[in-house]
């Protein structure tokens, strides 16, 4: 359909071209979707620039790109929360110019949010129903009637749920479900699935993609956003790239490879391994015995948990997220009491102290940096000294010494490569890559013998994973231990020295990297059969 | 800007002036003249300010850790009973016993606070809830003290329930001509600005308040943290009570100021709380207090009009948009009132 | 404390598991029928006396607190329910002082108040004002207004009660329930109604979504900024009923004469667990204690300084709130404001 001779963005990626292979455009068919130069600026950035995109009815799209590439930008265009610049939007063949979600919804377009749009306190049904509700005379809610059409909906496309449900009791799999149900319930024909394999096991991710190709057979189109070739490569019809805002690629799954994508999405070769070098681990820094952690709601998270971590290794705890990680971690950093069993570090006891933990010699990278590890509106400066602004020399009696305070920031933000104009630019104006390149700078330039990250390169661009990764390994080098918890397969495979699994707040295996498979890993992440350990 | 919202509250004042029948512009210069036309107005002016800075403190103070201190009223309260408590019930030489009835009344305030600051951190009580309550407590408790059977009653006082007048050696004089009172104030407004910037306990207290989870990664206790806040908080609000006490009423008297804590909450918010610029907020609304009885006495304008333009104040100092779409004024960068209380709703 | 409806009663099955999820709460009505009995079985006269004092003091608070629970519910935290109600009184003494009209009276009410809600919610979605500092402008300013234009001496005609024919004169029962001043008997009614509307129709199933995930129910298309907008207004509602309860009996207008009730209704709210049923018990408990108060000290039963029974609600709130506090959950998105993309 598109009239021009070659939509791809003049970046000269090879494998891209879109116009000479057979079978990108079908002539003579309307497609479900098109766009056409889609332009979105934002103060400062071009979100979208000249964005064109295919797909045809039953088709599955895969867009891929890095975090910050704009594929949410874009979609939000299509789904009505933002209104694009520049460029036209053809839904079977008529413009669509979507003002808010609600008219995208009547037009037949739905979206499933990486933060699940669901209201916990709700049921399966109410979730479903709401905004767009069967009532009686008087504004009386039918709740039967919802519960049979979610059921009836629910047999249709085979996703198995129960209306009655409270929707914050759910597991994450089947929360998404839920939302896929909500946009069919709408009568969706396109269906955005937002970075949904993000929470999931790969279990539940073999589910979901089976799921879409079952919704494709009957006639849905769908839009897969997701970062991860491989399952670009398993689902999709075709694919497009973006590269900071650009469309740098578009092309029929058929045609691609892993390499071919890779280097489309990050613009260069990837080296998709890191260097590390083998290394004797010593003696055991940290000791975790049997220990038992409650979470916020006082429920048992971790349910008895055993490792060790020896200087000159990483141990990294592969999960899918909320199996307890969180409270491990903090009952380790003396953030969170332990109800039984004991966490050593370098043979003394931790406890319920973070600062006394701390002055152990351990650094910690949290899970959640904008929550737990920075305080947005701070200076630079203040957040790099954040956990020591009390003592000497940044501090004399509990009077700052601010001349101290910036000496340190100005050689912190010089060695980590923060880029910022000024050590007292407040934090919170930071790009996710640099205000965890502030935590590690902070964490890691200590004398520690121990380094609990958690999560590390979640979220963050691919220039600052790979320096996170590299100065995790350097200090592993340097004979530190280091605990890596991650949801991230490939984090855990290419950092790790030992594998552990925790599943339910247990630690359910431990492996050694070149004697596991990934495939095993995911079983285990999953709470599939436990063999006997390998490894511990 | 705060210039701006003082002006529209003005405006506002001013309109109610009319539909009540006066002239605005009469009343404003009785209020004028009342507040700054001459040495006993403007003496009367900083008397008035005097708790107002205190009380402004204590709001803006309890705001750096994300703490909305409502009790000010309570705190004032014992922090009056317990120093007249002091001054009248010891004899002691000057030196001694001024300082000894305005910290024990601090202290007094600040063990009130702290209870409520101790309920928010280990029991998730929200401390605008407790500190209301604590309010009724406190005005019960102290009114009881001097009541019929209460142990601090006047015994020459008749049917009047009021403690007896403090003995001279705790008598708040006047240096230089000002009232020691507000001198004490500004002293506390230097060392509270010097805490919050310069200290590690300022550090922490704003940490606290900008994200409590980082705090707690960081190693500050938050529930430590939060009882000191709330205590300091309430120190400076039972500090304005005492300074009232020894250096105006000379007594206790029950139910004097109320109001005090909501006067605490324009000034902070006025201040954009900095405890700096609460001297001059502080001392702008001390004079409408000031200025309102001459201005009653000219005009008939009710006293309580300058309630009304507070709370246009807080309005428009809570709302520059509102302020910049009446001036047709461009879109500044949005003004940070440094303050950001809803979130912490029910939650510890 | 989900916020799932409880269904209505339709079949055995459905009662069973009725008694069952409300367990707890029907056992301390038992308790305290029981112990109504009992009290009633030893001085009928007094227990009577305090139960419909109970009730009428409770009136009031509930609706306060029903005003903060439905803002709550749909996110937006109130604490100028003090100044609703004591604006709402006044106006509502005003007009009906001067038209003489009862009906008048209440509409000036309810007028007052709602709008006092509107402004609330405009402050919150558009100014993007703390809605904590709202609600202090609304309270410093009802201060203000309501003594500024303050008329001393003036009388209203009083709200005459309405007995309800033979069930007033049930024992207890019939002055404690069915003889009280319409506005009583709308304090009642609308725990009912807020109850059902919540729980059982589209409006409530929406004010929930917007309170818990405002941006769940955006991307369906649900108006949340309108829904917030009516939601306040009709809370206010309910306050300036609340307000007319203030001086139903009385006639008059005092300053400062909703003496911080609406303090104590966000204080109900919380220990009802933000549901209207809680709300109604929390209430009573409250509307109890000033009862009892006000009963020993008229009949100088024990030689207590009226003032420790002052104290009572106050300090009874806050140690209710230290035990039940922890497991008080507020809707989510209570106190946030929404960013619409």
């Amino acid at each position: 359909m598109s009239d021009r001779g070659d939509p791809v963005d003049g970046t000269g990626v090879g494998a891209a071209t879109s116009a000479d292979q057979s079978g990108f455009e079908r002539p003579g068919e309307v497609p479900l979707l098109e766009m056409r130069g889609l332009t979105k600026r934002f103060p400062g950035v071009v979100a979208n620039d000249k964005v064109d995109l295919l797909l045809y009815e039953g088709e599955i799209l895969g867009l891929l790109g890095e975090n910050g590439a704009g594929k949410s930008t874009l979609v939000k265009m299509l789904f009505g929360i933002h209104e694009a610049d520049e460029g036209t939007i053809l839904f079977r063949g008529e413009e669509l110019k979507p003002s808010d979600p609600g008219d995208a919804i009547d037009k037949g377009i739905g979206m499933v949010h990486q933060h699940f749009q669901l209201v916990p306190p709700l049921t399966v049904a109410e979730n479903i129903v709401l905004g767009a509700e069967t009532t009686r005379a008087g504004g009386f809610m039918n709740r039967r009637a919802a519960e049979a059409r979610v059921r009836e909906l629910s047999r249709q496309y085979g996703l198995d749920v129960d209306p009655t449900d409270v929707v914050g009791d759910l597991p994450v799999g089947i929360q998404q479900r839920v939302e896929i149900l909500k946009a069919l319930y709408r009568g969706a024909e396109l269906l955005i699935l937002d970075e949904p394999t993000a929470l999931l096991t790969p279990q539940e991710t073999d589910e979901l993609l089976a799921i879409m190709r079952d919704l494709a057979a009957d006639g849905v189109g769908i839009i897969f956003i997701t970062h991860k070739l491989r399952e670009i490569l398993a689902v999709t019809d075709r694919v497009t790239v973006l590269r900071r805002g650009k469309s740098v690629g578009r092309t029929l799954t058929a045609d691609a490879t892993t390499e071919s994508l890779a280097e489309m999405m990050v613009g260069r070769s990837v080296v998709l391994s890191v260097e590390k070098p083998p290394r004797e681990a010593g003696e055991a820094v940290l000791s975790v015995n049997d220990v038992q952690v409650r979470d916020d709601r006082r429920q048992l998270k971790v349910k008895g948990a055993s490792f060790e971590v020896r200087a000159g290794e990483i141990l990294g705890i592969a999960g899918v997220e909320g199996n307890g990680q969180r409270e491990l971690v903090e009952a380790i950093t003396g953030l969170r009491s332990i109800v039984s069993g004991n966490v050593s570090i370098d043979g003394q006891e931790v406890v319920n102290r973070p600062r006394k933990v701390r002055e152990m010699g351990t650094a910690y990278i949290p899970e959640d940096r904008e929550r737990d590890g920075l305080v947005g509106p701070y200076s630079i400066a203040d957040n790099l000294v954040l956990t020591h602004y009390y003592e000497p020399p940044f501090a004399n009696h509990g009077v700052r010494d601010f001349e101290e305070v910036d000496k340190k920031a100005e050689l912190l933000v010089e060695r980590f490569d923060i880029r910022t104009p000024d050590i007292h630019t407040p934090v919170k104006s930071l790009s996710g890559g640099n205000k965890q390149k502030v935590i590690v700078a902070r964490e890691l330039s200590d004398d520690n013998t121990l380094v609990v990250a958690s999560q590390p390169t979640r979220g963050i661009d691919v220039g600052s994973i790979e320096f996170i990764h590299s100065q995790l390994i350097a200090a592993r080098n340097e004979g530190l231990a280091v605990l890596l918890v991650s949801a991230e397969l490939d984090e855990i495979f290419s950092l790790s020295d030992r594998i552990a699994v925790i599943y339910e707040g247990r630690i359910v295996a431990q492996r050694d990297p070149a004697a596991t498979t990934r495939e095993e890993i995911g079983l285990l992440m999953a709470g599939g059969e436990v063999r006997e350990d390998s490894a511990a | 800007m705060p210039l701006l919202a003082v002006a529209f509250g003005l405006i506002v004042g001013a309109v109610l002036i009319v539909v009540s029948g006066d002239n605005p512009l009469v009343a404003y210069r009785a209020m004028l003249e009342g507040s700054l036309g001459g040495s006993d107005a403007i003496g009367r002016t900083l008397e008035k300010a005097t708790p107002l800075v205190l009380g402004g403190l204590a709001v803006a103070f309890a705001f750096k850790a994300g703490l909305f201190n409502i009790g000010g009223q309570g705190q004032l309260l014992l922090g009056a009973a317990f120093s007249a408590w002091v001054g009248f019930n010891f004899d002691l030489p000057a030196v001694i016993h001024i300082p000894a009835a305005l910290i024990v009344g601090g202290l007094a305030a600040a063990i009130l606070g702290g209870l409520a600051g101790l309920l928010k951190a280990t029991r998730g009580v929200h401390e605008v809830i407790s500190t209301i309550m604590l309010n009724f407590v406190a005005a019960n408790f102290t009114e009881w003290m001097v009541s019929r059977d209460g142990p601090w009653k006047d015994p020459e006082g008749g049917a009047i329930a009021r403690t007896p007048l403090v003995q001279d050696s705790a008598d708040l004089p006047r240096i230089a001509g000002l009232p020691t009172g507000f001198l004490v104030a500004v002293l506390a407004a230097v060392s509270i600005w010097w805490l919050v910037n310069r200290s590690t306990l300022g550090f922490e207290v704003k940490t606290v308040g900008s994200n409590p989870k980082a705090a707690a990664y960081a190693g500050i206790s938050v529930t430590r943290i939060i009882v000191i806040t709330m205590g300091i908080s309430a120190f400076l609000a039972g500090l304005g009570g005492a300074i009232q006490t020894l250096g105006v009423n000379g007594r206790f008297e029950p139910g004097f100021q109320t109001g005090l804590g909501f006067d605490g909450i324009t000034i902070a918010l006025l201040a954009r709380t900095n405890a700096l610029a609460v001297i001059p907020a502080a001392l702008l609304i001390g004079a409408m207090d000031a200025g309102s009885t001459l201005m009653q006495a000219r005009t008939n304008v009710e006293p309580e009009v300058i309630n009304v333009i507070q709370a246009m104040i807080l309005f428009f100092v809570a709302a520059p948009s509102v302020v910049r779409w009446i001036l047709q004024l461009s879109e500044a960068e949005d003004v940070d009132t440094g303050v950001d209380l809803a979130t912490g709703w029910g939650t510890t | 404390m989900t916020a799932s409806a409880p269904p209505l009663t339709r079949s055995a099955s459905n009662l069973n598991s009725y008694v069952a999820r409300n367990a707890k709460a029907l056992a301390g009505l038992g308790v305290v029928v029981v112990a109504l009995i009992v009290a009633y079985r030893w001085d009928g006269t007094q227990t009577t006396a305090v139960m419909a004092r109970t009730v009428r003091e409770a009136a009031p608070l509930i609706l306060a607190a029903l005003c903060g629970l439905v803002g709550e519910r749909s996110g937006i935290i109130n604490i100028g329910i003090e100044g609703q109600l004591l604006l709402s009184a006044f106006c509502g003494f005003m007009v009906g002082s001067y038209s003489g009209s009862i009906i008048l009276a209440v509409v000036a009410a309810l007028a007052v108040a709602g709008l006092a809600g509107t402004f609330l919610a405009w402050t919150s979605i558009r100014l993007r004002m703390d809605q904590i500092i709202a609600g202090t402008v609304i309270n410093i300013f009802a201060i203000g207004a309501t003594s500024f234009f303050y008329v001393p001496n003036r009388t209203m005609a009083t709200i005459p009660t309405v007995s309800l024919g033979f069930l007033s004169d049930v024992p207890l029962v019939g002055p404690m329930l069915f003889d009280h001043g319409p506005l009583t008997y709308a304090a009642l009614v609308a725990v009912a109604v807020v109850h059902v509307a919540l729980f059982e129709t589209r409006w409530g199933l929406r004010t929930r979504a917007v309170g818990e995930h405002p941006s769940a129910a955006d991307t369906v298309g649900v108006d949340i900024f309108r829904l917030r907008y009516l939601n306040l207004t009709l809370a206010g509602m309910l306050a300036g009923l609340g307000g007319m309860a203030l001086i139903q009996s009385a006639g008059v207008f005092n300053r400062g004469m909703s003496n911080g009730k609406g303090f104590i209704a966000l204080a109900v709210m919380l220990i009802g667990r933000y549901r209207p049923t809680g709300v109604l018990a929390a209430a009573l408990l409250f509307g109890f204690f000033n009862a009892l108060q006000a009963q020993l000290q008229f009949k100088q039963v024990f030689d207590i300084p009226p003032q420790f029974f002052g104290m009572i609600p106050f300090v009874l709130t806050i140690a209710v709130l230290a035990i039940a506090g922890i497991s008080v959950r507020p809707p989510a998105a209570v106190g946030k404001h929404y960013e619409k993309e």
